[in-house]
């Protein structure tokens, strides 16, 4: 049994060999030949299709769309820290010519506006994206930057999450851009998402101010037609020396709020005119104001209404808005998450509905419109259909088969340990059947979470916070050293998985890979932790059981703040791993259910019962042979695929 | 108000991993391709990790709107059974075609209860069921056919091959766009994937796969069987080595004040032995009581 146990741990040690990359996910083509119409069936033989197709269209996504009009507005440098739904717009942009723009990926999304606005300062254009969250991480130098205003020209693209698919809240950032007082400007298609970008930074520069896109989910993630233009040529600007303007001291920033105030008076004039905000002209008895991809719910439920679309959405067009409302009948704004728009026009003085019919939270869809419009008597209620009666099948997102983050919380579950979570991957272990996170709150809080906890003196169990290599990167290393000078007890969980898995893996510092592909430093976790002043580290192997229960309790007796390192990388990314797959005995197993508290995905009943209990069968096509069950399988049954057909022999 | 333009909706479903977004792209491309306006709108983030995903294709002459509502989908097309089930309302009564590839992906969630003869919370509709309700419909084992010829990621282009029976477009064109998006290596097994699939459906406008059945069957014979489990630990055995702690499968032992084993959650305890036999001390004694009259071994 021993030999069997070493045999499967060595089979597991050298799976990281065993490697097939993944199909590259191919993208849409671009030999697009505008077809001649054949075969219409009835219901598409309409009047012939408008013609968006000219040779220069492509199928592009909301963010490609965005990223191709950062690229043709000749835009310098980009930088991102990833974040669904943002994600893709850097990760496109690094396939841009290198010799066009510097695209990179930062630490975090502050140093990504950080670099950004360094680049303006420099004199040519700059971009940084992120997800709605990343804003709060980047606020402070966005406010800051508001005083100073552009020398490039910089714009934000800022993607939203209305309806929660992955994030941690639906804040609307366009509250944001209020607060810094910068213009936000909304598309609501892929075509306008790569206009409105364009045409960001030429207000930017215009208004000496940084500009932020937003996007939100459905928006970044649809894909249509989109034509596309040439890129720009911008002539570099080079660096003023302008203290008064660059250098945010007391005097100066005294100086530079008159101006920011200003510029507003004269933004909200120009976007009166301002061919981002226009009507479409239509039943004058109601008119609707909405924006972003709401608008394209509204010509679906309403096709014949008055819209006053809103390409901007802060500063609004004060005297284009008044006119409408008093060309039309009743004014309905329509707009997903906060009554935005709703509440700057209630404080203009004038009569406007929304929020009384249409949700302020989730996202928004035709049939809620409907329901919206129903409510304001606009349409009759929508009829619910006879459909088919039961409750679907719950298909939660689990870890990957043979993630390494598994065994981990499978070790802390066992260790009965109070864990501060963070976000990433891991932060599935919060359900069963792994079952071991207590808390989670924003990206590279589980370190200062979990001092606080130790420092409030009420808990008995052994405190330990769980980060992401991602993650710590991001914001974990000052509460760490936070933690270290404070003297807390606490261990911490570094989640080394050698990527930023989540968002659908993404270099970070820690990989030696830049966002082009290209070798660089590589971030030494034992040495840095050491630096700052840890005495207690340790690096274990995420596939070895018992190593993992047995360091995390040394750590645990340690005190003061102990780190312990896990290291395998994720079996997606960069290459999806694919190892030897192992099989169950079905004459030995016991049925005890010990495996399937692994909640791998591979591992399934079988059609065998054991005392009233099915037994457990592995699905070889997702095995990927990590051999977790083998080590945690309570009656030795679970072998590699060759080892088990040497025994039936 | 007048009519709501109606361009046409098709709704891809699955299970992450599966191919969904490949399936939409070569439609999209498709539709692309023939001249119309196309929208085709997915989520994605968690959907990789084994979750539902679900991608949204609109194409016509005009469309506004990325996603289709309920009740508004002309083809609903699911790489995986359960999934099919969940999106089912999506379809436009009277009219929606159905397709389905019978298999079954079990998540691990489904796998949770430690009651004696508890079966996977699997969909429980069988193929048969649903297709007799829908207007068109096809339960169909692209995965065993895909597999067949050679390549299982194949299934898609069977189910393709299916849906080209609910849409008018040339054959050729399909071809095409599938060859965009699979690897060159696998663009002739592709090819016969989609005519495989396409003659299966081609047949009648409801069709249910007859290894479905298999896939589906329900183990009716075995009952729920009520068993009394009492847990003895005779405490001077008992050496604290934990043992039994780690590895209890449903975690309801653990270590008291005096280092001795003890049953912390007995209503988690399932009488499953593992610490009866772990145990080097023989310090634990598991007795199973059976309530009512057992029928433990299920009848073949
Ligand atoms: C401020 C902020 N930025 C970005 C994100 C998106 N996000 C969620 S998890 C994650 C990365 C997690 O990577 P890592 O810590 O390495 O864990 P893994 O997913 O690899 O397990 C990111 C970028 C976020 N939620 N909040
Ligand atoms: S993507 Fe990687 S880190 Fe995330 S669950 Fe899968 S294996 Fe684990
Ligand atoms: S079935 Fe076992 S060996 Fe295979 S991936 Fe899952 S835990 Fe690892
Ligand atoms: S741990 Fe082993 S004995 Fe228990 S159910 Fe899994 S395979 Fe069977
Ligand atoms: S019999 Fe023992 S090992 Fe099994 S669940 Fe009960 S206490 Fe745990």
């Amino acid at each position: 049994m021993v030999a069997n146990r070493e045999r499967i741990f060595l089979m597991a040690a050298t799976i990281g060999l065993f490697v097939t990359f993944e199909l590259s996910n191919s993208i849409f083509c671009n030999t697009l030949t505008a077809r001649k119409m054949l075969f219409m069936n009835e219901t598409l033989a309409r009047p012939a299709p408008e013609v968006r197709s000219a040779p220069t269209a492509r199928p592009l996504t909301g963010n490609e769309a965005i990223a191709r009009g950062v690229w043709e507005a000749g835009t310098k440098v980009a930088a991102a820290y990833p974040g669904t739904p943002s994600t893709e717009i850097m990760e496109n942009l690094g396939t841009y010519p290198s010799e066009d723009m510097h695209a990179q990926w930062s630490t975090n999304e502050k140093t990504s506006l950080d670099v950004a606005i360094g680049a303006s300062f420099a004199g040519v254009r700059a971009f940084s994206s992120m997800k709605h969250v990343g804003l709060n991480v980047a606020a402070d130098a966005l406010m800051s930057f508001s005083y100073i205003g552009v020398n490039g020209g910089l714009v934000i693209a800022v993607c939203d999450d209305p309806g929660i698919h992955s994030s941690q809240n639906e804040q609307d950032t366009r509250m944001f851009a209020r607060f810094a007082q910068v213009p936000i400007l909304e598309p609501s298609d892929g075509q306008e998402a790569l206009e409105y970008t364009r045409q960001a930074f030429d207000l930017s520069e215009e208004f000496d101010t940084p500009v932020v896109v937003r996007a939100t989910t459905r928006l970044s993630h649809t894909r249509s037609a989109v034509n596309v233009g040439e890129r720009q040529v911008v002539e570099p600007r080079g660096f003023i020396e302008q203290p008064s303007k660059n250098v945010m001291i007391p005097a100066h920033a005294r100086m530079q709020h008159p101006k920011v105030l200003d510029r507003e008076r004269k933004l909200i004039e120009a976007m009166n005119t301002s061919p981002l905000n226009r009507i479409d002209p239509g039943d004058r008895s109601v008119g609707i104001i909405t924006s972003g991809i709401t608008y394209t719910y509204v010509k679906e439920c309403l096709p014949n209404a008055t819209v006053l679309k809103l390409g901007v959405s802060y500063p609004l067009p004060e005297t284009l808005i008044r006119d409408f409302c008093a060309s039309v009948g009743r004014v309905i704004v329509v707009e997903e998450l906060e009554p935005f728009i709703e509440e700057a026009l209630l404080v203009m003085g004038l009569e406007v509905e929304g929020k009384a019919f249409f949700p302020r939270l989730g996202e928004f869809s035709p049939e809620v419109l409907r329901e919206g419009f129903a409510k304001a008597g606009l349409m009759d209620a929508p009829k619910k259909t006879e459909g088919f009666d039961f409750a679907p099948m719950i298909r939660p997102p689990v870890l990957c088969s043979g993630c390494p983050h598994t065994s981990c919380f499978m070790a802390l579950r066992a260790l009965d340990m109070r864990v501060a979570g963070d976000i990433g991957c891991y932060t599935l272990a919060v359900v069963e059947p792994l079952k071991s996170m207590d808390t989670c709150v924003s990206m590279g809080s589980s370190i200062a979470n979990a001092v606080g906890m130790a420092k409030a003196g009420t808990e008995t169990k052994p405190i330990v916070a769980t980060i992401g290599d991602s993650t710590f990167l991001h914001s974990g290393i000052p509460p760490l050293i936070d933690a270290v000078y404070n003297q807390a007890n606490i261990t911490v969980f570094l989640l080394d998985n050698h990527i930023t898995a989540m968002t659908g893996g993404q270099d970070h510092p820690g990989t030696g890979k830049t966002l082009r592909g290209d070798e660089t430093a590589r971030v030494d976790y034992v040495e840095l932790v050491k630096a700052l002043g840890v005495e207690f580290v340790s690096v274990v192997d995420s596939y070895d059981m018992a190593a993992l229960q047995h360091q995390l309790r040394e750590a645990m007796e340690f005190k003061g703040v102990s780190v312990v390192i896990s290291n395998r990388p994720c079996v997606l990314d960069p290459v999806k791993i694919k190892g030897p797959t192992f099989v169950v005995d079905q004459d030995n197993c016991t049925a005890c259910q010990s495996c399937m508290n692994l909640g791998c995905p591979a591992l399934t009943w079988s059609d065998n019962w054991f005392e009233g209990r099915h037994k457990v069968a592995i699905d070889p096509n997702a095995c990927i042979g990590c051999s977790l069950c083998a080590q945690l399988c309570t009656s030795d049954s679970i072998r590699p695929l060759d080892l088990q057909e040497a025994a039936n022999v | 108000m007048s009519e709501v333009a109606t361009p046409k909706n098709v709704l891809i479903v699955g299970v992450g991993g599966q191919g969904v977004i490949m399936v939409s792209k070569v439609l999209a491309q498709l539709c692309q391709n023939n001249g119309y306006e196309v929208k085709q709108s997915e989520v994605h983030g968690m959907a990789k990790r084994g979750g539902g995903v679900f991608s949204h294709v609109r194409f016509g002459p005009k469309v506004w709107s990325p996603t289709i509502p309920e009740g508004e989908a002309d083809v609903l097309v699911a790489l995986e059974w359960a999934e099919g089930l969940r999106w089912i309302n999506y379809l436009k009564p009277g009219s929606g075609t159905f397709i389905a590839d019978c298999q079954r992906i079990v998540p691990p969630f489904a796998c949770r209860n430690r009651g004696r003869g508890a079966e996977a919370t699997y969909a429980p509709q069988t193929p048969e069921e649903i297709i007799e309700q829908v207007h068109a419909g096809f339960a169909i084992d692209a995965t065993t056919m895909a597999t067949n010829l050679g390549n299982l990621r194949a299934a898609n282009t069977v189910l393709l091959g299916a849906l080209s029976t609910a849409l008018d477009f040339p054959e050729e064109d399909w071809l095409e766009s599938i060859s965009m998006f699979v690897p060159p290596a696998s663009i002739e097994i592709n090819r016969e994937a989609f005519f495989e699939g396409r003659a299966w459906a081609m047949e009648s406008d409801k069709r249910v796969d007859e290894t479905a059945a298999g896939l589906h069957k329900a183990h009716t014979d075995i009952h729920n069987v009520d068993i009394d489990t009492v847990v003895e630990i005779t405490e001077e055995w008992c050496k604290g080595c934990d043992i039994c702690v780690k590895m209890c499968p449903e975690r309801c032992l653990r270590m008291n004040d005096q280092l001795i084993a003890e049953l912390a959650l007995p209503d988690l305890c399932t009488g499953c032995r593992m610490c009866e036999w772990l145990c080097p001390d023989f310090a634990i004694k598991i007795t199973n009581t059976p309530v009512t009259p057992p029928a433990l071994e299920p009848a073949e």
